[in-house]
């Protein structure tokens, strides 16, 4: 069964497009990933334009990132200052991608550019996703304990001025490195399709010592708010969110989530990260492949004009 | 009267060329020039979603044409459809650094989106028409296609006018049929003109050419407005006229979808 999707400008196969978002969801639910960095990658490969893929992602990512926040908001696991601080540098981050995005659009590097920071991306976490696995399973094996890391630890983050009290995390920092982290990670969203997490969640641990039990709620509070946002300004800018495609990659998302996240519960983690970095390397190493290959055709055609 | 009645007679069927026809031998019957008449049962195509790609027939009449030359197979249609024009941008890659990128652009000026091509006879040999196909700007190899901009040398536009021709009859929206025009009696000719599936919208222009002797003699238009209906189209529209309520209710599903699947698979 084909369905048209009106803003790809493509018929696809509905079940393939369900398949997808069913097993990102699945994925997702299971190991607490946003499932961005691959659904977008995924809608690339069965030849939906990365212009549609990334800006649909974005939407997608906003479904997925809801219902987690929802949880962490009633354990009150998450922190609404350094939310809307962080937030600031996201909303602000997603103006300059999209402006980023709509410029390299122009040049027809767009779709060059997209590939090339996800084989980066997906590459650097996939190889450091494998080997924290490998060491996990290897720890395993020889049953040793792990050294935490203590977080009492200062760098020079912490010495950054303008700094504010975040109650509900209980630390006293700077508001410069939130809001540049925020910052970045709007960009990502805006050019890459992604929430961001992957990349957030690390980063808040080690980068800026907060809490572990709120990191994860008030990143996907300002997930939410970052992807909504951007799904606006794609719309209103390039005209590229497919509502077909969103909606149907959503439903069938957000159910492979719940499974996800029963399955996830019951399974060993070290092998199924492991299992998870192959696959994420996988998708990136087939981008670069992509990249590197000879086109079929080297000329290609648009409607439109170049802007001088 | 009898000399009027005879050629309206045979004229009947193609009931568009009736006035014109008509007149025309009432005035000068001996020094006429030959003429051409069209009609399609339509000038509105609505294309649904589940739209595969159709063809569109043409009715036409050749009017005061010699019997002698018909005969001997001198006279030739051409029946062409055009989409709406906008300007087109072709790109070429190149390797840099290990990786193909788009290095070259070149942009024609208001080039028909899309085109279609119908002819009476196998033109084995384009060239015996070429002269008078280029000026009429006839056929795919004749359509104007002028570069904007800064241009770096002749050797670069013909090989980007070349990609551009081929791109486009590889994605069908550009075609061309050497048999598509046959005729149904001495003077009546039925031409089919595919429409491909990825017809864009608008205001497409149906034009037939007669040549005699490879001379072009007479051309008629037609215009043909080609729109999208259903659900999807609806959508675009949306997505394009009302950007930010579209991008709202986008967020709105998404809200709901995630909203909704937690109240549902709630465990307490």
């Amino acid at each position: 069964m084909t369905v048209y999707l009106p803003i790809a400008e493509l018929s696809v196969n509905i079940f393939i497009i369900l398949g997808m978002g069913a097993a990102v969801g699945f994925l997702s639910g299971m190991f607490g990933v946003g499932g961005g960095f691959l659904i977008t990658p995924l809608l690339i490969f069965y030849n939906i334009p990365p212009v549609v893929a990334v800006a649909t992602g974005a939407n997608q990512v906003v479904a997925s990132s809801i219902s987690g926040a929802i949880t962490h908001f009633r354990r009150g696991t998450l922190d609404m200052k350094l939310g809307t601080v962080l937030l600031v540098g996201g909303l602000a981050g997603a103006t300059a991608g999209v402006w980023v995005f709509s410029w390299l659009r122009r040049l027809g590097q767009l779709d060059l550019f997209i590939s090339l920071l996800y084989v980066v991306l997906l590459s650097t976490i996939g190889a450091l996703m494998l080997q924290e696995s490998l060491r996990a399973m290897r720890r395993a094996k020889n049953a040793t304990t792990v050294p935490l890391r203590r977080p009492g630890q200062h760098n020079w983050i912490h010495r950054l001025p303008l700094k504010m009290r975040f109650k509900k995390s209980k630390i006293y920092l700077s508001a410069i490195p939130v809001v540049a982290l925020g910052f970045a990670i709007g960009v990502l969203t805006s050019i890459m399709g992604v929430g961001g997490g992957f990349i957030m969640v690390p980063a808040m641990i080690y980068l800026l010592r907060i809490p572990t039990n709120v990191v994860v709620g008030t990143s996907l509070f300002q997930i939410i708010f970052v992807t909504a946002y951007t799904t606006m300004v794609q719309a209103a800018t390039n005209y590229s969110v497919d509502i077909v495609l969103a909606t149907l990659l959503m439903v069938a998302g957000v159910i492979g989530a719940q499974y996800g996240v029963r399955v996830g519960q019951k399974l060993r983690g070290e092998q199924l990260r492991a299992l998870l970095a192959l696959l994420v390397l996988a998708v990136g190493i087939r981008l670069a492949v992509g990249l590197v290959m000879t086109p079929d055709d080297v000329y290609s055609v648009a409607v439109g004009g170049l802007s001088y | 009267m009898r000399r009027l009645i005879a050629p309206l007679a045979v004229l009947i069927v193609a009931a568009l060329a009736l006035p014109a026809a008509a007149q025309s031998i009432l005035t000068q019957p001996t020094t006429v020039k030959e003429g051409l008449e069209i009609g399609a049962s339509t000038s509105e195509i609505a294309i649904t979603s589940d739209f595969r790609g159709a063809d569109l027939t043409i009715f036409g009449a050749l009017t005061n044409t010699d019997e002698l030359l018909l005969a001997i197979g001198q006279y030739d249609v051409v029946v062409t459809l055009e989409g709406p024009r906008d300007y087109q941008t072709v790109r070429k890659k190149e390797r840099v650094f290990g990786i193909w990128m788009n290095t070259q652009a070149m942009t024609f000026e208001q080039v028909p989106e899309s085109y279609a091509i119908s002819s009476t006879r196998q033109l084995d040999n384009p060239d015996d028409l070429t002269g008078n196909f280029d000026d009429a700007g006839v056929g795919i190899e004749h359509l104007p296609l002028n570069p904007v901009g800064y241009i770096p040398n002749s050797g670069t536009i013909v090989e980007f006018r070349e990609a551009y021709r081929r791109l486009k009859l590889a994605n069908g929206l550009y075609q061309r049929d050497r048999t598509g025009v046959r005729f149904v009696s001495s003077s009546l000719f039925r031409a089919s003109l595919r429409l491909p599936a990825n017809i864009p919208d608008g205001m497409h222009m149906v034009r037939a050419y007669l040549f005699k002797s490879g001379e072009l003699i007479s051309q008629k238009e037609m215009p043909l407005r080609v729109v999208k209906t259903g659900i999807e189209q609806s959508i675009t529209d949306a997505a394009h006229d009302e950007p930010i309520a579209y991008g709202l209710i986008c967020v709105l599903i998404a809200v709901v979808t995630g909203w909704g699947a937690s109240v549902m698979f709630r465990k307490d």
